[in-house]
């Protein structure tokens, strides 16, 4: 605990060094960068020690706070979250001491690393946080701090707007965890965490209500459908390394929330699970459409986060139907896959924002059919933006197949299960599942090939070519942890006994049990593949040695003999994906605007396609409408007069007086 | 030592309604200050024997609120040039009804809140009470920011005196934050009303009012 705390200490001193050192960009670049990286060292010790099997770590300290208790516990759910927030944000510091660089002259440093020290320190006190006041204090601090990154560049009005829409998000999600907060303390009579699961078991009414307000309260920050607004703007906005951070862990607190609420609140109803995989189903399907339809490319990975936190939830919601119907291996394989996904998340999210944030950084743009033939330009960026995304695709031997082949086991294991109660969400996660995954790969080829394929679409590439080591060390390191957890995954999957005992309610050897006959395939399925692509690499070597003595010419493709070709006749995202937009259409809405061409001599034509997310637009863009116009009629009591602001003061306090002395 | 103590707190009280009906800011500075050391007396009337502690809270109240605090106003309307508090949203008349109102109320609350242990000054709670509520009277009814910061500092004034029953419990440190507190209160508005005056070349506070969103 010591470790961990001398962690936190050096995150909150290196934001305020950074703070401090304001006039001097580089060294609150350094100081910031520097206790940010170190913080997260120190701290990454003893989580690794928890995670290997030492017992769990507690501390219990006075606070003056009402209710609150500064209680500290790192046990295995914490550890198992812990792992990503710290090694992640880590790397993206070292990655945002380069990129942040090219902003000089807008961003100020000391603005920039102050807040990223605390959004670290803020997220690891969350996963640690065994009170409820100071686990709200500190998501109130994460999501604060990451507010404040996400506007760095507030100079842009989009950038503003998006600031906005994800601190009302955030805020209003706050909102349903402080009822949720002060319905359990009620409940226990305490706000401890461990108070609250001595407290059991809570009333049937009373622990659904709970769990809904933490659908919703967590839901909102881990971004599910139709909660995730924020998402698709606020990621785009943020400077790319806050971006990995953020999709990459900060979302993953919610999931987080909602496990450890879970363990709070007893045997989950069957209608727990339901909920889960039809939010789920939801979001990782409609997620990935409307990632398909994007021209973003920081927008298409905000939705695609979406769509993996779907993944997750149908993880969770497998394992608490199994937990529900006594099914242990549903159980185990539901929630591993679940929380191994958390962690693979982090690793090729992060990866795939730090690329795209490269590919910003060289070309100064975001919109995809500007880009292509980036691959020649950036060869480093290019190829781990190709493992990071085969990588989401869930294609083996990298890491994102080991959590999604979990799932997909612990569905088939439901599907043979005898009541049609698990057997028939069991078969909607199974057909979700491969939709997604089907969906998930077109929208990857598609970047792939718009971005870092084919030739430039216009200036913006010609001058673009790999960062420095700083960009490309974190990427490195986050794609061979991608590959790594991808042939070894038990390497983390044997380290999560101590995260699935609560959650799944079973002694050690019943997950070990449940967990052996799933290893074993997937071990298999790994190294098949691994040996595939080792041998399409040797056959490329080959190739390439068989050419090197050769003389090589390159010529254009047969084109129809039309004369001229241009770039900007290659297919751009838009039209690549036509197809499916098309079939999907009825969910997506994509608007196109065109000028045809007519006549035998066509003048110039046009086209575009925009698809605005369907729940902002339908949702809550009335909702708040309606909210602002029946509020407005309160407008008269906020008139500016300070006078009777306090004359409102006087008139409550007596009337407080009067009512308690009656 | 009790008649005392009840005597300075009618004084107290007497301030209160005298700064309802003054219009001369300098004068209501004056009857602040005047507030002040009478409060900075009250401890003394109190307190159980003589204590190092006791001196250092008689000195430093006097001090703030009836010396450096007022000198601060007077710079304040001296370099704005403010003297009157003209067009009270309230009459002289009907504001001294009401400052009587709100102290009958005072009496009669504090009549029925629970007694104290140990506190020898019947006049104590109502007194404060009423100084709390005449404060914000004021804070309501004048439009000139600089009678707001005197009701501010009268309010605050009431606070002190409810502070004075747990005088003997209260530590030093406890009492020094909230004179300190007061303090840059009282500093920041002086300086925030000199910037409202060189702006917007009037005291007036209702012009403020187009900072609403």
């Amino acid at each position: 605990m010591l470790l961990i705390l001398a962690g936190l200490g050096l995150l909150v001193l290196g934001a305020i060094a950074s703070l401090m050192a304001a006039r001097s960009p580089r060294r609150a670049t350094l100081l910031g960068v520097g206790g940010t990286i170190a913080g997260c060292a120190c701290a990454l010790v003893p989580v690794v020690r928890v995670l290997l099997g030492h017992a769990p770590e507690s501390l219990r300290l006075p606070w003056s706070v009402p209710f609150g208790v500064f209680a500290l516990g790192l046990d295995g759910l914490s550890g198992f979250f812990l792992l990503p927030i710290l090694a992640l944000s880590a790397l993206a510091a070292l990655y945002g001491s380069e990129y942040l660089g090219a902003f000089r002259g807008r961003v100020v440093p000391a603005r920039a690393w102050p807040f990223f020290a605390l959004l670290v320190a803020a997220m690891a006190l969350v996963v640690l946080a065994r009170n409820g006041v100071l686990f709200l204090v500190a998501w109130e601090i994460m999501s604060l701090a990451a507010y404040f990154l996400v506007v760095l560049e507030d100079e842009t009005p989009a950038v503003r707007s998006a600031g906005w829409t994800y601190l009302v998000a955030t805020h209003l999600g706050t909102a349903f965890l402080i009822v949720m907060f002060v319905v359990l303390g009620h409940e226990a009579g305490s706000l401890d965490f461990e108070r609250f699961g001595a407290a059991l078991p809570l009333a049937a009414p009373l622990a659904g209500l709970v769990f809904v307000l933490a659908m919703i309260g967590f839901g909102t920050k881990a971004g599910f459908m139709p909660l995730h607004v924020w998402l698709p703007e606020a990621h785009p906005a943020a400077p790319s390394h806050v971006s990995a951070v953020m999709s990459g862990v900060m979302i993953k607190l919610g999931i987080y929330g909602l496990l450890r609420t879970l363990t709070f609140l007893g045997p989950p109803p069957a209608w727990w699970g339901w909920t889960l995989v039809a939010v789920g189903l939801t979001s990782g399907v409609l997620g990935v459409l409307f990632a398909l339809a994007q021209h973003d490319l920081k927008r298409l990975l905000a939705y695609c986060s979406v769509e993996n936190i779907g993944i997750i939830a149908l993880g969770i919601g497998g394992g608490l139907l199994g937990v529900h119907h006594g099914s242990a291996a549903l159980a185990v394989l539901g929630f591993a896959g679940a929380l191994l996904h958390v962690v693979n998340h982090a690793l090729f999210k992060g990866l795939l924002f730090l690329g795209a944030g490269a590919v910003v950084h060289a070309t100064g743009t975001r919109e995809m059919d500007q880009l292509g033939g980036l691959l020649k330009r950036m060869p480093w960026t290019g190829s781990l933006f190709v493992v990071g995304a085969a990588a989401i695709c869930g294609l083996p031997p990298l890491n994102g197949f080991a959590s999604e082949f979990l799932v997909f086991l612990g569905a088939y294991q439901g599907v043979l299960h005898p009541a049609a109660a698990v057997a028939g969400p069991a078969l909607a996660v199974l057909a979700g599942l491969a939709l997604i995954g089907g969906l998930a790969a077109a929208c990857f080829a598609k970047v792939i090939g718009v971005v870092f394929l084919g030739e430039a679409r216009s200036g913006h590439v010609a001058q673009a070519h790999d960062p420095g080591t700083a960009m490309t060390l974190p990427m490195v390191v986050l794609a061979s942890g991608c590959v790594l957890v991808g042939l070894a995954p038990v390497l983390l999957v044997g380290r999560m006994g101590g995260a699935l005992e609560p959650l799944t309610r079973l002694p050690a050897v019943a997950i070990e049990l449940a967990l052996a006959p799933a290893l074993l395939p997937l071990q298999w399925i790994t190294l098949a593949a691994a040996v595939l692509l080792a041998l399409v690499g040797t056959l490329s070597i080959w190739r390439r040695r068989r050419l090197a003595g050769r003389p090589v010419r390159e010529a254009l493709t047969w084109d129809c003999g039309y004369a001229r070709p241009t770039p900007r006749m290659q297919y751009t995202g838009s039209s690549f994906v036509r197809p499916l937009t098309r079939l999907f259409g009825g969910f997506l809405r994509t608007r196109t605007t065109r000028v045809a061409p007519v006549g035998p001599f066509p003048g110039p034509a046009a086209l575009a396609t925009a698809t605005p997310d369907v729940f902002r637009d339908a949702l809550f863009r009335p909702a708040f409408r309606m909210a602002s116009g029946t509020l407005a009629k309160l407008r008269w009591l906020q008139h500016g007069r300070v006078q009777l602001y306090v004359l409102y003061i006087l008139l409550t306090l007596v009337v407080l007086l009067v009512w308690k002395l009656r | 030592m009790e008649r005392l103590g009840d005597a300075l707190l009618l004084l107290v009280l007497l301030t209160d309604l005298a700064l309802l009906v003054t219009d001369r800011l300098s004068g209501s500075i004056r009857l602040v200050a005047l507030q002040g050391v009478l409060l900075g007396l009250a401890p003394l009337t109190l307190a159980h024997g003589a204590s190092l502690h006791l001196a250092a809270i008689v000195a430093g109240t006097i001090a703030i609120k009836a010396v450096v605090l007022p000198r601060i106003l007077l710079w304040a309307i001296r370099e704005a040039e403010v003297r009157h508090e003209r067009q009270p949203s309230i009459g002289h008349l009907p504001s001294l009804l009401l400052g009587l109102a709100v102290t009958g109320i005072a009496f009669l609350v504090a009549a029925r809140l629970p007694a104290l242990p140990g506190n020898s000054l019947p006049l104590l709670i109502p007194v404060a009470l009423s100084t709390l509520m005449i404060g914000f009277l004021l804070l309501t009814s004048r439009r000139k920011a600089l009678s707001q910061v005197l009701g501010y500092l009268v309010l605050e004034n009431g606070i002190y005196l409810f502070g004075l029953t747990l005088a003997d419990r209260l530590p030093l440190l406890v009492e020094m934050g909230v004179l300190l507190d007061v303090f840059v209160g009282a500093l920041i508005m002086g300086l925030v009303v000199f910037q409202i005056q060189r702006e917007l070349e009037t005291l007036d506070s209702r012009e403020l009012s187009q900072l609403t969103d």
